[in-house]
């Protein structure tokens, strides 16, 4: 899983390349230990979001280390002794520290056999590993654990490490099940919600009513026995004892006064808003080429818009602070330890070594959601108790309504058809806040309460990572498709009504559903079936292979119309340099639009744990229907109002579609990342279904009703 | 201090009878499993059985519990003697964060225990309470299925 953009990519900086998170992190014994009872200790700076991710580093692990998978322990990622492996997002964990580990775990091994030949004077090439034992010949010579305190791993790992060719892979390539699962089905204590701590108190934030409402003043009035009040600026919190008074001592809300002013733009009118706004934006040139001076036959011109979306995070954002002296402990289920100490350390106004971030599990996360901002919460609170661990728990109001939102967005997209209907030119403008406010980046915290704060730090608005880093809104904006003429333009919006960060597959949603659609209509005006149109302007044989697989999985060749049936196709590669998946969706036009089916196959390059891809693909993909057919966040002129779940529906289990996933193998291929390569292209699949079904384009998500009949009424 | 039964042993957690079993549940008497998630009957996370039916712990109040019987999830088996349903979701490896297993596992547990053989729209219908974000949902109706299945031959 997730999302936005993950480790900088690391300048040249003289020294030998490494791969992944090694190069920036280069001692062994940062990223594991070895214990003489036979234990491995692995120290990845990637954290476990719901997407298995510890499992899949540590089979590259014992792959390489030739050892059961059994002898491997993670420990979680914390500072300031974990890798600094910046963010786990933008499907990049196995290429960053997959590849990191397994270059550490290679160069150890070979560390290990070259001083156990030394010592036992059999040659190198006669050593085998046997489950961490060193075999020669005439038996056992040693082992990682007769070695494990010999202080072998204080070094630098060895560019000239080999790893394990793919043939020889036992471990890594299998679907070994997940560690963290049986915790999770027993019901044990695996969350930062479950954190307890001896004399820990227990916090809830007092919000106001309004966005960027000012504290006048709190009434004065008696407390329950046990409860405090914090209050720095507009931040206001309340501490108890016990979790059940914090709740009701929650309730002193109504004793604040705030002074609150209309900032939201009108929701009813949102996407002339965006474009008003986007005549006072930036603009910029994403990518433009100029390679035919043909003249076209045809233009298509379309225009696409989708809402505010939401994390929608199962559980509300928790985490636990402890002031010690001049220095805090923080237990987070943040993407980014190090990042999120950063922001912590410039709010608090001290030096980052001040701070320390503990990683612990959160429910699945999808971007940068509310982990981080709950940690300065928990902070903030925790400081009136000096000594005391204190633990802040969001409600479900506030995970819904004050987490950082995915930016609403505006593509205007014109093709160019030659007389035969091929594609000949495409220009595209997008008009959409920026998809990254992730902390630890810019020089002012992020962070959701340092707003707030007497002494307040400015809400700048979100950035757009550079297209080299993945992209933010104009991710996936430049079609992979065959195109001489080609003109991307954006357009980041300079005022942030409603603050907007990274969501699983940010610009990506859009655009490839904007590309699709705009596919699917060429194709319609050149009497080309949808994927046949498709394979002719493409020239990467691993995308034509997918979105061949999809289609004869779905009988795509063979369909046939059905009343209130639809079915539509959609491709994508991921960032146009990650994983390739291609999709066919099924859907139904009743009372409103369902998606039944969906038929998927997939190009992640290296597999580490097949069912793990299958688990990340199908997630994603019921995420991407989710989104298409439900959500959108509501708001009025001061609060955003979807802000429990009967007014941010998101799919059930009376409705989530069947899917059926195909894998195509590639053990020799670089890693591609899986988490976020299904969503896009599920979305544009069921708007290309719905256009089978109903004989209308939606240009509006969620597909709705509403939106549908719009598109009905607008359609030519 | 409302007295009741949880997993088949005599509680009496030390709060008021209108704090809510949620709260009694991860506060002192120690079982985290039960999860928060909304506190408005709104997801499933926090669904525990009272007297053999799924119910919502966030809103149940202590006063209301007393005298009866509140089994979790803690309670339908441990790693050395799983619940079948248990089993059944490591074996289909039915979850990516968790959060919402606790409450779906109690649910289906009341589900096969009404009806043992129960057809995958039955399932959906008696799911459909709670959310899952992860998307899970099609691996967790093939593990309620499996579990069925073990069940019957069981039995049989």
């Amino acid at each position: 899983m997730s999302h936005g953009f993950g480790a900088a990519l690391p300048a040249e900086d003289g020294r030998p390349r490494l791969p992944g998170s090694l190069h920036l992190n280069r001692r062994l014994s940062q990223w594991l230990e070895f214990h003489a009872d036979g234990r491995v200790t692995l120290k990845p700076g990637k954290v476990e979001l719901g997407q298995g991710i510890l499992t899949a580093l540590s089979q590259i692990a014992a792959e390489e280390l030739d050892i059961g998978f059994g002898r491997i322990r993670v420990q979680s990622a914390a500072t300031p002794d974990s890798p600094n492996e910046a963010v786990t997002s933008g499907s990049l964990s196995v290429q960053d520290s997959g590849s990191a580990i397994r270059h550490a775990c290679a160069a150890a091994r070979a560390i290990f056999l070259s001083v156990a030949a030394q010592r036992s004077g059999v040659p190198l090439e006669a050593l085998r590993v046997e489950d961490g034992a060193f075999l020669g010949p005439a038996g056992e010579v040693g082992s990682y654990w007769v070695l494990a305190d010999s202080g072998l791993l204080e070094t630098e790992a060895s560019p000239e490490a080999r790893p394990k060719p793919p043939e020889a892979r036992r471990i890594a390539g299998t679907s070994v099940p997940r560690i963290d699962l049986p915790d999770k089905v027993f019901g044990a204590a695996r969350y930062v919600h479950d954190l307890r701590l001896p004399g820990m108190l227990h916090a809830r934030v007092v919000r106001p009513p309004a966005r960027r409402a000012v504290l006048q003043s709190v009434a004065e009035g008696p407390l329950p026995e046990g409860v405090q009040l914090v209050r720095d600026g507009s931040f206001l919190a309340v501490l108890a004892e016990a979790e059940w008074q914090a709740e009701a001592a929650a309730r002193i809300a109504s004793r604040a006064l705030w002074a609150a002013e209309d900032t939201l733009p009108e929701e009813a009118t949102l996407a002339a808003w965006l474009r008003e706004a986007g005549g006072r934006g930036e603009h910029s040139l994403v990518l433009e080429r100029a390679d035919s001076a043909a003249p076209p036959a045809q233009t298509i011109r379309r225009s696409f818009h989708r809402p505010y979306i939401a994390h929608a995070s199962i559980a509300p954002s928790c985490a636990v602070a402890r002031w010690e002296g001049e220095a805090v402990e923080v237990w987070s289920h943040s993407q980014g330890p190090y990042n999120l100490r950063a922001d912590l350390a410039k709010t608090l106004r001290c030096a980052p070594e001040q701070v320390v971030v503990r990683h612990g599990e959160g429910a699945g996360c999808y971007g940068h959601n509310g982990a981080d901002d709950v940690a300065l919460d928990a902070v903030l609170a925790a400081r009136a108790v000096p000594g005391r661990p204190v633990r802040l728990l969001w409600s479900r109001a506030e995970e819904l309504g004050w987490s950082p939102f995915s930016s609403a967005m505006l593509v205007d997209v014109e093709a160019d058809l030659d007389a035969a209907g091929n594609l000949l030119g495409w220009r595209s403008d997008i008009i959409s806040n920026g998809h990254s406010s992730r902390p630890g980046r810019a020089p002012e915290p992020t962070l959701l309460a340092a707003s707030m704060l007497a002494e307040p730090f400015p809400v700048k608005p979100s950035i757009n990572p550079p297209l080299v880093g993945g992209g933010g809104a104009q991710r996936n904006a430049i079609p992979v498709y065959r195109l001489p003429n080609l003109h991307v333009g954006l357009t980041r919006l300079l005022e942030m009504p409603i603050r907007t960060s990274a969501l699983r597959g940010l610009g990506a949603l859009i655009n490839v559903w904007s590309i699709e659609s705009v596919m699917d209509e060429a194709a319609a005006l050149a009497g080309a079936d949808p994927l046949d149109y498709r394979l002719r302007h493409l020239d990467d044989p691993r995308a034509a292979e997918v979105l061949k697989r999809a289609a004869a999985m779905a009988g795509w060749a063979g369909r046939v119309k059905r009343e209130g049936f639809g079915m539509g196709l959609a491709f994508a590669r991921y960032k146009n340099s990650g994983a390739y998946a291609a999709v066919v969706a099924e859907v139904e036009a009743a009372e409103r639009v369902f998606c039944r089916r969906l038929w998927i196959a997939g190009d992640v390059g290296e597999v580490v744990n097949p069912d793990g891809v299958l688990n990340q693909f199908e997630g994603g993909a019921i995420h991407g229907a989710s989104v298409a057919l439900l959500e959108q966040v509501r708001f009025d002129r001061q609060r955003i109002t979807s802000d429990a779940w009967e007014t941010y529906p998101i799919l059930r289990f009376s409705e989530a579609p069947a899917v059926q996933i195909e894998l195509i193998a590639r053990p020799e291929a670089p890693f591609l990342g899986a988490g976020e390569a299904t969503m896009g292209p599920t979305i544009a699949a069921i708007a290309a279904g719905i256009q089978d079904a109903l004989g209308a384009r939606p240009r509006a998500l969620p597909f709705t009703p509403e939106n549908i009949a719009a598109a009905m009424e607008a359609a030519p | 201090m409302p007295a009741f039964t949880l997993n088949g042993a005599a509680v009496a957690p030390d709060l008021p009878e209108d704090a809510s079993l949620l709260h009694a549940l991860r506060g002192p008497l120690g079982l985290s499993g039960t999860r928060f998630g909304c506190g408005t009957e709104q997801c499933g996370s926090c669904m525990v059985l009272l007297e053999g039916a799924p119910a919502y712990a966030c809103t149940l109040s202590l006063a209301t519990v007393a005298g009866r019987s509140v089994t979790t999830v803690e309670g339908l088996g441990t790693p050395a003697a799983p619940h079948p349903l248990q089993a059944a979701f490591l074996a289909e490896q039915a979850g990516q964060c968790g959060y919402c297993l606790s409450g779906i596992l109690v649910s289906a547990a009341a589900l096969l225990a009404a009806n043992p053989d129960p057809d995958e729209a039955a399932i959906r219908r008696a799911l459909d309470p709670h959310l899952c974000r992860c998307g899970s949902h099609n691996r967790i109706i093939r593990a309620v299925r499996r579990a069925a299945a073990a069940m019957h031959g069981a039995t049989a």
